[in-house]
């Protein structure tokens, strides 16, 4: 333990560059900074420092460690304890250490490294080596610019602690002293005749999150005569413990509770006068929905859906051995304040979902994740505690790099989409698919089954007071005052050695069942799990810490990330223990369940909380909400006289909207575990963009499953019904791109769909004074739910699980920054054959270029609108009944092996995806348009819903003619001449080479601003 | 602790065929190609047993009833301190016996009986730290390394690579050009003076090279995505036993794995399902049998 060592000696190790060696950081360091804070700091040079707190040491054995293990004989030299020497030519410094208690995964490897180079037994699970990373400038930049320096570029200072200064003055280091500085004790919380204001003001002292009707709740059970006898009986204060209180806020939290997904809603729409009460959008048009897609799909002999909205992650069956489990979740509020630690917690955090649905021990599959950010090149005022949308860009890009590159997870889609509303508060969905056997030991995965007696084990990471109301902190709007323990930094090494435990205790059958520790950490997990068996005993004092100095409810509450609460059969723990011992996984023992009705949460033998489980799950009072509609006015507008087609196709490839982003996409591994079929870029240039991913599920057979995201909250501005339609849509038809088939269109078919819901929306309560346009709001999320129920039920596919995330508000400096109203639907469904995918890219020349589905007037919203500034009115509507008649003779034209090329249309319309599918190869494309009512403008460029440009080999064109019927239109034929012509009414409207457009594309505003630019400095000489 | 945890290990049921290669793959602490590599190893028609390092380590398992041993790619210890390096760390100070002895001593003892070892990416990564590769002096000690790429980024992108025709490695053997994806951020292969570099091209140890598209050994972003020296992505030791390479040939085991998949198939529908990166482990699994059946004769 940490508390044995008093005050040990404390070495500190430094690595710099041998002379001629390449500083890439140093490097990149000084280019951003000029870049992107217009600060010349010269040359910078950089050094990595170790200070190593541990008791024992030597001087010798510390010199021997640092030029054995940590230095690279080729790359460094070694300095031990001594002053940081000033280097010739180099004026200022910077000093970049972490804040007391953050995650320090570089430390704890040299502590690993520490103990396997000495051979003796090493405290290795609390921080005593403290890494830091040193940068020497060569100009002599103030105080004030090295701050800017070191708060805007090289770290974040809600984790970070910086030292800055001159280096003649002598460089100042920093280690953190990591501790809670707490007593272990419990508090009690009177209620007990507390006027509604106190309720209230003492609900946001403490970060509850709860309201005023809530808070009465919880007064009322506490002053009830039942309540008291019972606490009198059990010699428990009459007043709520700070843990009980804490237990029930992160337990009502809208975050695990979607209060407002469950309110009763009356609903008015201004204009029709029409009024009806919503009893639950989550009953209403979510759960029902599904039940009514399920009858159907039994009716069918489809029986593949398993387990929905009832466990972590949803999950279908596969075949007769196993089940795709399927999970997307946001992690909006965290990667607002810190990116790269939101980013990265979030997508772990979605890992954990699936690893631990049912029994446990799924085996992950691939990531997708959807980005929705500010224009990175936003150059307006920033609210206090704002960070740049750029640099919440980079640092939620490099979050979701290193959570599953280095899970060994492929990320092997996703979508990243801009819109200045996004720049207070960034939407980060992460999506995770895995595979679970059917059986583990005998045993249904999918189940959770806890009786009393079974042992709670803790599995994984220590608890620190990082991630303390998280789940709170998520349910309420973000302001400046963000509270620095909200922000954690993942540990994915940690993780991954937790994934591969949990995957062979289950296996070995050595799992009841288990979950993850999220939001609300242990009280949430424990609170949970409870439910099944009837009740918990957790003894907090045996909860392995990450230091001393936590409050019991801190403990409990705690989010520390990388953690899972599993269920144990007592005869099974002593093989549980020793495999955790085995994998160097930390697993502890914290208590057991009963089924006496409550929690009790203990800590040294003392209460600190006791809650009845039918007031913690079902006390929490119903909200009643006002939603009112009001059409808003909406014109078309007159476009001037367009006479360059060619130059706004180009416009429109460069569109931060539409163009490439490959920067970010090659950043992230989409191959790992060898079973990506369709990625995200392919084609033998590598820069064909595909509409949905292919995933194998193994070596031994070619099923596997196709990924899509659809997501369009610009047309929510127009119509909030059409946009949720349409997103859905998007999703459903990037599958059928890939040539995947629409689900129970034949009996017993066994082609499984799983679908995730996760809605993202502005605060939708009404409040006359904070909130004045809260009614419009709700009825834009009512129309959303509306028409998820009339797409799942049109296409018959159901939903699995899914998310709302209700607060997407910034708040600083009296102004607030809201998010547009947006879903994303995430679509899984299986591929029988995944060698009968369709990619997007043309194929060869002489195949026949058709457009399937019809073009209508719907300029609203599009991306050519925006060209020209414009919103326009006439949004994209789905027509449902056309679309599924669209997508059943497309399945029946790859059954017969017909389509050679299929690309969904969406972003730009017609034009932008004829170009794009030329990208994968070079090949040219002859197109005619025919002359029909619309205008040119709106045959290249409207959005309609449910169409694809397809190519066909020339042998085929007669059985495709005569399969498609009406439904396709033959455009033209691909070329070899590497020309993009596209003819109307006699004349060439549209003409460039396909190279170019390509080049447009690939070097717009993203891959401008993130793509490999520093490389020409490379091999220039650093100093010596 | 190791003592306990021995006990409790499940025993790994080693092959019973008789002349079977037998290929062991290392797993644990952030490795995550296993599954892939051990596929690859199958559908080369050898068998393959996955085993965490610890069950190496705590002597459950035992490298010598091997034929060839894999330390395959992922972010062992997140790659903190810089990749494969406390893997590495480990297997050369982490006591396993009596003696002091380390599982380096069994790597060295299992290379010494004319054995095989291949490193993909950051198992490249812990035998370049290790010193294995390229072990210029035959004394296992760190000559060259592998650090961040010339981008400053990791990335994911099919590369081509030409085999060096002065290599005598077997995994090698009867290839010239292949695909193959990279995936790392620190494959930039550093060899610190002359004469090394020397040394490393006369023995034909540089063994394989980013390639532009005329064919020809690149030092050009993104042909050669990391900026490695000598244009390598690969090396061997003097034996041509022990074998690193930073792409990936387990990712391409079949056709449908490469970028341009369907319009290559298109052009050649009859062309084998297999992808070129399988032919890797071919050549050595056919090696080892080889070897077995001289023996066995």
């Amino acid at each position: 333990m940490t508390l044995t060592d008093l005050e040990p000696t404390t070495h500190t190790i430094q690595l710099t560059l041998k002379p001629g060696q390449h500083d890439g950081d140093g490097h990149r360091v000084a280019a951003a900074a000029a870049r992107h804070l217009g600060l010349a700091t010269g040359r910078v040079r950089t050094a990595a420092r170790y200070t190593v707190r541990y008791g024992a040491l030597s001087t010798e054995q510390l010199r021997a460690f640092a030029t054995r293990c940590l230095a690279d004989p080729v790359l460094h030299d070694v300095t031990l304890n001594e002053a940081v020497a000033p280097v010739p030519g180099f004026a200022a410094y910077i000093l970049v250490a972490r804040g007391p208690g953050v995650t320090d995964d570089e430390g704890t490897s040299a502590q690993n490294a520490l103990a396997d180079f000495l051979n003796e037994p090493m405290d290795t699970r609390t921080q005593h080596i403290f890494s830091k990373r040193l940068y020497l400038l060569e100009h002599d930049l103030p105080t004030t610019d090295l701050r800017r320096l070191a708060e805007e570029l090289l770290g974040n200072k809600m984790i970070n602690r910086f030292e800055v200064g001159r280096v003649a003055d002598g460089i100042r280091d920093y280690t953190p002293r990591p501790g809670g500085g707490a007593e272990a004790i419990t508090e009690t919380i009177s209620l007990n005749g507390l006027s509604d204001g106190a309720l209230v003001q003492l609900s946001k002292d403490n970060i509850y999150a709860l309201n005023l009707e809530e808070m009465r709740a919880v007064r009322d059970y506490y002053a009830s005569a039942e309540t008291q006898a019972t606490r009198r009986a059990q010699g428990l204060p009459a007043d709520p413990t700070d843990c009980e209180l804490e237990i029930i806020a992160q337990t009502w939290s809208e975050h695990c509770k979607h209060k407002e997904f469950s309110a009763v809603i009356n609903y008015r729409d201004l204009a029709t006068g029409e009024e009806k009460q919503i009893d639950s959008l989550f009953k209403t048009y979510i759960k029902d929905a599904t039940s009514e897609v399920d009858r159907q799909l039994r009716a069918n002999g489809n029986d593949w859906l398993i387990k929905v909205f009832s466990d972590n992650a949803g999950a279908v069956r596969i075949n007769a051995d196993s089940l795709f489990v399927w999970k997307v979740e946001t992690h909006n509020s965290p990667s607002a304040i810190d990116p790269y630690g939101g980013a990265i917690t979030g997508i772990l955090g979605n890992n954990r979902d699936p690893l631990a649905t049912g029994i446990g021990g799924a085996r992950l599959l691939f990531n997708t994740n959807v980005l929705c950010f500010g224009n990175p090149a936003y150059d307006g005022p920033l609210l206090t505690g704002q960070l740049h949308p750029r640099r919440i860009l980079e640092g939620v890009r490099k979050g979701i790099e290193d959570g599953g590159n280095k899970s060994g997870v492929p990320t092997v889609n996703g979508a990243i989409v801009f819109d200045d509303r996004y720049r207070g508060k960034p939407l980060v969905y992460c999506g995770t698919g895995a595979v679970m056997p059917m059986q583990f030991a005998g045993l249904d995965s999918w189940e959770k089954k806890i009786d009393a007696g079974d042992r709670i084990v803790m599995a994984g990471g220590r608890v620190g007071k990082d991630g303390i109301h998280g789940a709170t902190f998520s349910s309420i709007e973000l302001d400046e005052s963000a509270p620095a323990t909200a922000v954690q930094i993942g540990s994915p090494i940690t993780q991954k050695l937790a994934m591969d435990f949990l995957l062979i205790a289950a296996r070995r059958g050595l799992l009841k069942c288990s979950t993850d520790n999220g939001a609300g950490g242990l009280s949430s997990s424990v609170g949970e799990l409870a439910g099944i068996s009837g009740g918990a005993v957790v003894e907090l004092e045996k909860v392995p810490l990450k230091y001393p100095g936590l409050r019991p409810w801190e403990i409990f509450v705690s989010e520390s990330q990388e953690r899972f609460t599993l269920v144990v059969e007592p005869a099974r723990l002593a093989e549980l223990l020793a495999l955790g011992q085995e994998m160097e996984v930390e697993l502890t023992d914290i208590g057991h369940f009963t089924n006496d009705g409550s929690l009790d949460v203990n800590f040294d033998g003392q209460p600190v909380a006791r809650l009845a489980l039918a007031f913690l799950h079902d006390g929490v009072p119903r909200k009643t909400l006002e939603a009112e509609y009001e059409k808003l006015a909406a014109t078309e507008p007159k476009i001037p006289g367009l006479r360059d087609y060619t130059g706004t196709l180009r416009q429109l490839l460069g569109a931060l909207n539409i163009c490439s982003r490959e920067s970010v996409i090659r950043q992230y591994d989409h191959e790992v575990k060898g079973r990506t079929i369709v990625k995200p870029l392919m084609g033998a240039t590598g820069q064909a963009p595909q509409d949905a991913a292919v995933v194998r599920f193994n070596f031994e057979s070619w099923e596997g499953v196709a990924v899509s995201n659809g997501i369009l909250p610009r047309y929510g501005d127009l119509d909030a019904y059409q946009m949720s339609a349409g997103s859905f849509d998007e999703a459903v038809r990037q599958i059928i791109a890939v040539g995947g088939k629409l689900p129970n269109l034949t009996p017993g078919d066994n082609i499984f769909w799983s679908v995730n819901d996760n809605f993202c929306v502005p605060d939708s309560v009404y409040d006359p004074a904070i909130n004045p346009d809260g009614k419009q709001k709700l009825a834009k999320l009512v129309q959303m739910c509306e028409a998820l129920r009339d797409a799942t039920a049109a296409y018959c596919i159901p939903l699995t699980s899914g998310k709302d995330s209700m607060k997407n508000d910034f708040k600083a400096d009296g102004v607030k920054i809201s998010v547009p109203p947006t879903v994303l639907y995430s679509m899984t469904a299986k591929m029988e054959d995944v060698r009968r995918a369709i990619t997007s890219d043309f194929k060869e020349a002489g195949d026949v270029i058709y457009l399937l589905g019809e073009t209508y007037d719907e300029l609203g919203g599009s991306e050519f609108y925006a060209l020209h500034g414009e919103l326009g009115a006439q949004v994209p509507r789905v027509r449902f009944a056309e679309a599924k008649a669209l997508y059943t003779l497309i399945g029946q034209a790859n059954d017969g092996a017909l389509i050679q090329s299929c690309h969904d249309l969406s972003d730009g319309g017609l034009a932008v995806a004829l170009a794009e599918a030329t990208f994968g190869y070079g090949c040219g494309a002859s197109v005619e348009l025919p002359e029909t009512a619309l205008p040119l403008a709106t045959q290249l460029f409207s959005e309609s819903h449910s169409r694809f440009v397809a190519t066909v080999a020339p042998a085929d064109v007669l059985a495709f003619e005569a399969l498609m019927g009406g439904r396709a239109t033959r455009l033209g034929v691909v070329t070899d001449d590497g020309q993009l012509t596209v003819r109307y009414a006699g004349q060439t409207v549209i003409g460039a080479p396909t190279t170019a457009l390509r080049h447009t594309w690939s070097n717009g505003p993203v891959n401008q601003l993130l793509g490999v630019d520093e490389l020409a400095g490379f091999g220039e000489s650093t100093g010596h | 602790m190791a003592q306990d945890s021995q006990k409790l290990v499940h025993k790994v049921q080693l092959p019973a065929q008789d002349g079977a290669v037998r290929a062991l793959v290392l797993t644990g602490f952030g490795i995550n190609c296993e599954e892939e590599i051990a596929a690859a190893y199958r559908l080369a028609g050898a068998q393959a047993t996955i085993v965490h390092l610890n069950q190496v380590l705590h002597g459950a398992v035992s490298i010598h009833d091997f034929d060839v041993l894999t330390f395959p790619g992922g972010f062992s210890f997140g790659d903190d301190l810089g990749s494969g390096v406390v893997l590495a760390n480990k297997l050369r100070y982490r006591q396993t016996g009596p003696g002091g002895r380390t599982l380096l001593d069994d790597l060295k003892q299992f290379v010494a009986d004319g054995k095989f070892v291949l490193g993909i990416c950051n198992g490249f990564q812990v035998l370049v730290k290790l010193g294995l590769l390229p072990n210029l002096g035959g004394d296992v000690t760190p000559e060259v390394t592998l650090t961040h790429n010339a981008s400053g980024r990791y990335e994911d992108r099919w590369v081509r690579l030409r085999v060096n025709p002065l290599s005598k490695t077997p995994f090698l053997k009867g290839l010239d050009v292949l695909e193959v994806p990279v995936r790392h951020g620190e494959g930039r292969l550093v060899v610190p003076d002359a004469a090394t570099r020397g040394a490393l091209e006369a023995a034909g140890l540089n063994c394989l090279s980013y390639i532009d598209a005329a064919g020809d050994g690149t030092s050009e972003y993104p042909h050669n995505p990391n900026g490695a020296d000598l244009n390598c992505a690969g090396l061997t030791d003097p034996t041509g036993q022990v074998f690193g390479l930073m792409p990936h040939p387990e990712a391409f085991l079949s056709a449908f794995n490469h970028p341009d998949w369907a319009r290559r198939r298109r052009q050649n529908p009859g062309a084998p399902e297999e992808g070129e990166g399988l032919q890797i482990f071919r050549n050595i699994v056919e090696h080892i049998a080889q070897k077995h059946s001289v023996l066995a004769s």
